[in-house]
C-alpha cells in the first residue's frame, strides 16, 4: 500500500481508490478467478465477432 | 495468376499472409517481403525485457514457416513502390533491398498485381535526443533484440540494488507523440514484480513518465467503465495500480533531451524539468518507415501516396478539422489507398486520420498528447479484412468486399506480471469500438457492457492463454484458422 499516512495531504498516493483486503483476496481467489476467466473469454469472443466485418 | 506482394511480416503482414495463402495460394503467387528473418510476438517481448522469457519463446523463422506454404519469402526491405510501372516496366512494382546476409544490398524489383503495405513502424529515437539503446541512454522493449538487452540492464541495477545501492526505474514514454504507453504500462509493473520476487524492491523508486493527459489515456482518450454502481473513467484504476504498487507517475510530460543519468522534460503547463535515473525504458515515437512513391515517369510521388509522417494514405478522411468536429467516419474502413485500387496499407503502416486523444499543446506550442495506437488485434482484423478483399477481387469483386474500421471493432489489452500460474496479476482491459463513436453511443463514446476493465488472476491466464494461442496460429499449426485472430 506504499506510505499513505493520511496525515501528509496533497500528496499524488493519498487520492485514488485503495482495493481493501476482500478486494485483493477475490484476485487471486482461483474459484473466482475461474469464473472471471470464463466470463472475460466470451466478452472477448463477443467483442472479436462484432468486430470482423 | 495474380501475384499478391505483402512488405512486412509483423501481426498485420503475417496475418494477411497466412489468410491468402489459404485462400488462393494454389491459384496465385504470394511474395512476403521483410527486412527481420524472424516473426516476433511482440506483446511478450515484456516478459524477455524482465528475463521470464527469451527470444526463442517469442520469435520463429519466417524462410522456415513460408518453405512449408506456397508462399516465396524475400528477406529484404522495401525502398519504393512504383504503383504505375515505370519507362521499361507495364506492370507496378516494387524495388527492395535485400537484408539477408548472403545477398546483402542487393537491389531487386517485385512486380505485382496487388500489394499490401504492412511495414509497420520506424522507431523514431531520433526524434528525442539520447533516446533509445543504440545512439542513447535508455533500453527499449519494441523489438525482442532491445527487450534482452532491456533485461541485462535491469539484471544490473538490480545487483546494485542488492549491495545497497539505490536506484531510480524510469519507464514510459520518451516523447510528447508517443503511442504504445500500453506496453510501457506492462513492462513498469513486470519490473515491480521482479524488483519484490528479488528483494530488492525497497531499493528503488520507480517512476512513470509519459505524455498522457491522464494516467490510463493509453492513446485512445482512456475508457470509461462500469465499477462498483458507477462509470468510472479508467485513470481511477490506473492510479490505483500504481498507488498500491508504490510508483510515482509524471503525466502531460515531453521527453525532450536524455543524458547518461538525467532525462530533461517539458510538461503542458509550459515549465521544464529534470528527473535523474539509473535504469530507464522509454518507447520512442513511431514514424513511417521511409517507403518512397514513383510515377511512371519516374517523378516523386510521395507526398501524393503517404502523409509527412511516412504512413500510407488509405480511405481515410484526411480532412483538417477542429476536434470538436472529428468522427468515428473519419476513420478507413478498407485499407484501399485512394489512388490505386490495388495497393492496400495495413496495421500501424496505414495513416490515421487524427488522433483519438485529444490534442494538446504546452504553453510552449511543444504538442504532448498520445498518437493513435494501433495494437495486435485491430492490426490482425485489419489484415484479415484486407485479404478477404483482395480474394474476392481475385474473383471479379470491382472494389474491397471487408471492412475493419477501428472505429468498429474492438481490442484487448492484458498487461500481466510474473510467470507463476497462481500468483501473477493482470490487469485486463477491453474496448469497443477502439475509436469512441459519440453517435452511436452519445455518452462515452463506446459499448459500456463490452468496454471493461478488471485485476485479477484470470487475466494472467488470458494473457499465457494469448501469448500460446497467437503463437500456435502464426506458426500454421493444424487447425490455426478456426482460432479467433
Amino acid at each position: 500500500m506504499g506510505n499513505i499516512t493520511n496525515k501528509e495531504p496533497y500528496q499524488q498516493a493519498y487520492y485514488p481508490p485503495a482495493p481493501t483486503g476482500f478486494t485483493r483476496f477475490m484476485r487471486t481467489c482461483v474459484l473466482w478467478q475461474l469464473w472471471r476467466f470464463v466470463s472475460i473469454n466470451i466478452k472477448m469472443i463477443k467483442l472479436l465477432s462484432r468486430s470482423h466485418h | 495468376m495474380s501475384r499478391i506482394v505483402i512488405l512486412g511480416a509483423g501481426i498485420s503482414g503475417h496475418t494477411a499472409a497466412r489468410y491468402l495463402n489459404k485462400w488462393v495460394g494454389k491459384e496465385h503467387e504470394i511474395i512476403v517481403v521483410a527486412p527481420n528473418s524472424k516473426w516476433n510476438w511482440i506483446p511478450s517481448n515484456i516478459w524477455v525485457g524482465v528475463g521470464q522469457m527469451t527470444e526463442k519463446d517469442v520469435t520463429f523463422d519466417l524462410a522456415e514457416l513460408y518453405s512449408k506454404t506456397n508462399m516465396d519469402f524475400r528477406q529484404a526491405k522495401a525502398l519504393s513502390i512504383h504503383p504505375d510501372g515505370s519507362a521499361d516496366s507495364a506492370q507496378p512494382f516494387v524495388t527492395v533491398e535485400y537484408t539477408r546476409a548472403d545477398k546483402a544490398g542487393v537491389v531487386e524489383n517485385i512486380s505485382y498485381d496487388y500489394l499490401i503495405n504492412a511495414t509497420g513502424p520506424k522507431l523514431n529515437f531520433g526524434a528525442t535526443e539520447g533516446l533509445g539503446p543504440d545512439h542513447g541512454h535508455t533500453v527499449s522493449v519494441c523489438t525482442y533484440g532491445h527487450a534482452k538487452e532491456a533485461n541485462e540492464k535491469l539484471q544490473q541495477s538490480i545487483e546494485k540494488m542488492r549491495k545497497g545501492e539505490r536506484q531510480t526505474v524510469v519507464i514510459g514514454t520518451g516523447h510528447g507523440m508517443c503511442t504504445c504507453q500500453g506496453a510501457a504500462f506492462e513492462y513498469i509493473y513486470n519490473v515491480d514484480h521482479v524488483l519484490r520476487e528479488a528483494g530488492v524492491r525497497h531499493m528503488a523508486r520507480i517512476v512513470w513518465i509519459s505524455n498522457e493527459y491522464e494516467l490510463g489515456d493509453f492513446g485512445m482518450g482512456g475508457v470509461h467503465i462500469k465499477r462498483g454502481g458507477y462509470i468510472t473513467n479508467g485513470k481511477t484504476f490506473a492510479e490505483s495500480l500504481m498507488v498500491e504498487r508504490g510508483i510515482e507517475w509524471i503525466t502531460r510530460a515531453h521527453v525532450k533531451k536524455v543524458e547518461a543519468g538525467k532525462i530533461h522534460y517539458e510538461t503542458l503547463d509550459g515549465t521544464f524539468h529534470e528527473l535523474d535515473f539509473d535504469f530507464s525504458m522509454l518507447i520512442p515515437p513511431f514514424a513511417g518507415v521511409g517507403l518512397k512513391g514513383f510515377s511512371k515517369t519516374e517523378e516523386d510521388i510521395t507526398a501524393q501516396m503517404f502523409l509527412p509522417n511516412g504512413f500510407m494514405k488509405v480511405d481515410a478522411d484526411y480532412t483538417a478539422r477542429p476536434f470538436m468536429e472529428w468522427s468515428a467516419k473519419d476513420w478507413p474502413r478498407t485499407y484501399q489507398t485512394p489512388t490505386h485500387r490495388n495497393i492496400f496499407a495495413v496495421g500501424i503502416a496505414f495513416a490515421v486520420p487524427h488522433l483519438i486523444s485529444k490534442p494538446m499543446q504546452s504553453a510552449n506550442g511543444t504538442p504532448i498528447n498520445p498518437t493513435a495506437p494501433r495494437t495486435g488485434m485491430p492490426s490482425a482484423a485489419m489484415a484479415k479484412a484486407v485479404a478477404m478483399s483482395i480474394r474476392d477481387m481475385l474473383n471479379g469483386a470491382e472494389k474491397p468486399t471487408h471492412t475493419a474500421s477501428m472505429a468498429e471493432m474492438g481490442a484487448a489489452c492484458v498487461a500481466s506480471t510474473g510467470s507463476h500460474i497462481l500468483k501473477g496479476t493482470a490487469a485486463t482491459m477491453t474496448v469497443f469500438p477502439v475509436v469512441p463513436d459519440y453517435e452511436k453511443y452519445p455518452e462515452f463514446g463506446r459499448d459500456i457492457d463490452l468496454t471493461f476493465g478488471e485485476i485479477g488472476l484470470a487475466g494472467h491466464w488470458m494473457k499465457y492463454l494469448l501469448h500460446h494461442t497467437f503463437i500456435y496460429q502464426a506458426k500454421l499449426r493444424p487447425g490455426w484458422s478456426l482460432l479467433p485472430d
